[in-house]
């Protein structure tokens, strides 16, 4: 929240705002799932000008052992932000703000996983901020959730994340990066689509209650939209091969055969 | 594609979560009830049987299961046992008593050492997911000599083919002496050039999982290769 420049409007005349969303239109949303190899699952997020890569490793044996539950599995998450990915350079290195990130998304994973079925193992999830434009702890969560499925991981649901905020006395969906800076309140949401539970919840900023509501309403609408792109990101990334019947084999029409 | 539609239908891909049926079939594997209803658990292909309904998965971990046959590679020598890597997140402490030698205590590394790979059976799985591994049945030995490869777990069915008849048919055409592990470790041992042909086949088997006519797909590749050999 730092001081708002007198000469910015975040909302013009039209209700639109600098971008020329209205407020409740989402930034344009892109997923992948598998999008790295060595890993068990990945996923690659854009969503507006934020850029997100997760990766999970797992189910498996759990470093350091009293870190151990003989009952269930841990799900770690490991959030980093790139050096790069923000206009000042980041110092690069866990700190006060990743920690708490990379904390909230494991327990906001742990309700979907079912942990029950591995015990003393960890599932490691890596979130790797590449380009942030406000909004990266709900990207984070969108991608891993993904990255989750596609490692094979029996989860109850994905989990879709989207932030609510309040710009220029309004309630808007999704906060673009100056939108983020100026305005007055912002509440990222993790959502279960399926029971309807949050599994994520934080504000910043003051809102009424009335307003507080409002927002919840808009960010859960909004993962709804997120969640049918993520269910179409793991549907494709297999509907392509079980298409292209005819892919040839490595080796195979190599000499023009 | 003139059976595209029957495919699409027959071959549909799931995500967690994703609503399978009401009512009263049985929840199958990949699967989880909830007031009533059957979701899926586990990105994968649903499977709908006259009785129940099932997920099979298109990738996860290789979980140990009571009477499967794996290959394991010793990571770690005890006075009374070796440590063996299954590719599972839960490692197997492999028994003196369990092996077909008599092994004196504290000769364990005489019989086998770190790096060595094994044809193992799995004894038991407890409910805290411990392992009991034994090389103590027909056909469980160390592997020596050939070269082992990795395909995900949920693909060695695929390898291995209905009744074997994927296998059976990497075998005849390659003239390599194969053994697939539930865990998705496969060992492969012959003529150089053999082995390299029936790991490009298993590589395809694996990239082309759930294609159908895979069995005849692969011959046509093993045959047009070796054909180009000659």
């Amino acid at each position: 929240m730092g001081g708002t420049p007198t000469d910015l409007k975040l909302i013009d005349e039209s209700g639109r705002r600098l971008d020329g969303r209205l407020p409740d239109e989402m930034r344009p949303l892109k997923i992948e799932a598998g999008v790295l190899s060595r890993a068990d699952g990945s996923a690659y997020v854009e969503w507006g000008l934020n850029k997100v890569m997760a990766a999970v490793y797992g189910p498996r044996e759990c470093h350091p052992r009293h870190l151990q539950n003989p009952e269930r599995a841990l799900v770690q998450c490991h959030y980093n932000m790139a050096s790069f990915s923000v206009d000042d350079r980041k110092r690069p290195g866990p700190d006060r703000r990743s920690h708490e990130i990379s904390k909230i998304i494991s327990e906001a994973l742990t309700r979907v996983v079912f942990t029950e079925y591995f015990p003393r193992t960890s599932i490691d999830v890596y979130i790797e901020v590449l380009q942030a434009n406000a909004g990266t702890r709900c990207a984070g969560l969108t991608a891993a959730s993904v990255a989750l499925a596609d490692a094979g991981v029996p989860m109850r649901d994905l989990v879709a994340s989207c932030a609510a905020g309040k710009v220029a006395e309004t309630m808007v969906v999704d906060l673009a990066k100056e939108e983020d800076n100026f305005g007055q309140a912002d509440i990222p949401l993790g959502y279960v689509p399926r029971t309807g539970e949050i599994v994520l919840l934080q504000m910043d900023g003051d809102l009424s209650y009335d307003q507080f509501e409002k927002g919840i309403d808009m960010a859960v609408g909004a993962c709804k939209k997120v969640y049918e792109i993520q269910r179409d990101a793991l549907k494709r990334r297999y509907a392509v091969r079980t298409v292209d019947a005819e892919l040839t084999a490595p080796g195979v029409g190599k000499e023009g055969v | 594609m003139e059976n595209g539609d029957s495919k699409e239908t027959s071959r549909e891909i799931v995500v967690p979560g994703e609503l399978l049926a009401i009512g009263n079939k049985r929840a199958g594997p990949g699967t989880f009830v909830e007031g009533g209803k059957i979701y899926a658990a586990q990105l994968g292909i649903k499977n709908v049987r006259p009785d129940g309904v099932s997920v099979v998965p298109l990738a996860g971990q290789y979980m140990p299961l009571r009477g499967d046959l794996v290959v394991g590679k010793i990571v770690d020598i005890g006075p009374s046992n070796w440590l063996v890597d299954i590719n599972s997140p839960y490692p197997a402490p492999l028994h003196v008593n369990e092996v077909p030698w008599r092994v004196e205590f504290g000769e364990t590394s005489k019989f086998m050492s770190v790096g060595d790979v094994v044809m193992l059976k799995i004894v038991d799985v407890s409910e805290t997911k411990r392992i009991t591994v034994s090389m103590q049945d027909h056909g469980l030995r160390k592997l020596t000599g050939g070269m082992v490869i990795e395909v995900s777990p949920s693909k060695v069915p695929r390898v291995i083919g209905r009744n074997g008849s994927m296998i059976q048919m990497l075998k005849n055409e390659t003239g390599c002496r194969i053994y697939v592990g539930q865990n998705g470790r496969i060992w492969i041992d012959g003529e150089l050039d053999n082995i390299a042909k029936a790991v490009s086949a298993i590589q395809m088997i694996e990239n082309e999982a759930h294609s159908l006519g895979l069995t005849e797909k692969v011959k046509n590749f093993l045959e047009q290769s070796s054909r180009r050999g000659a």
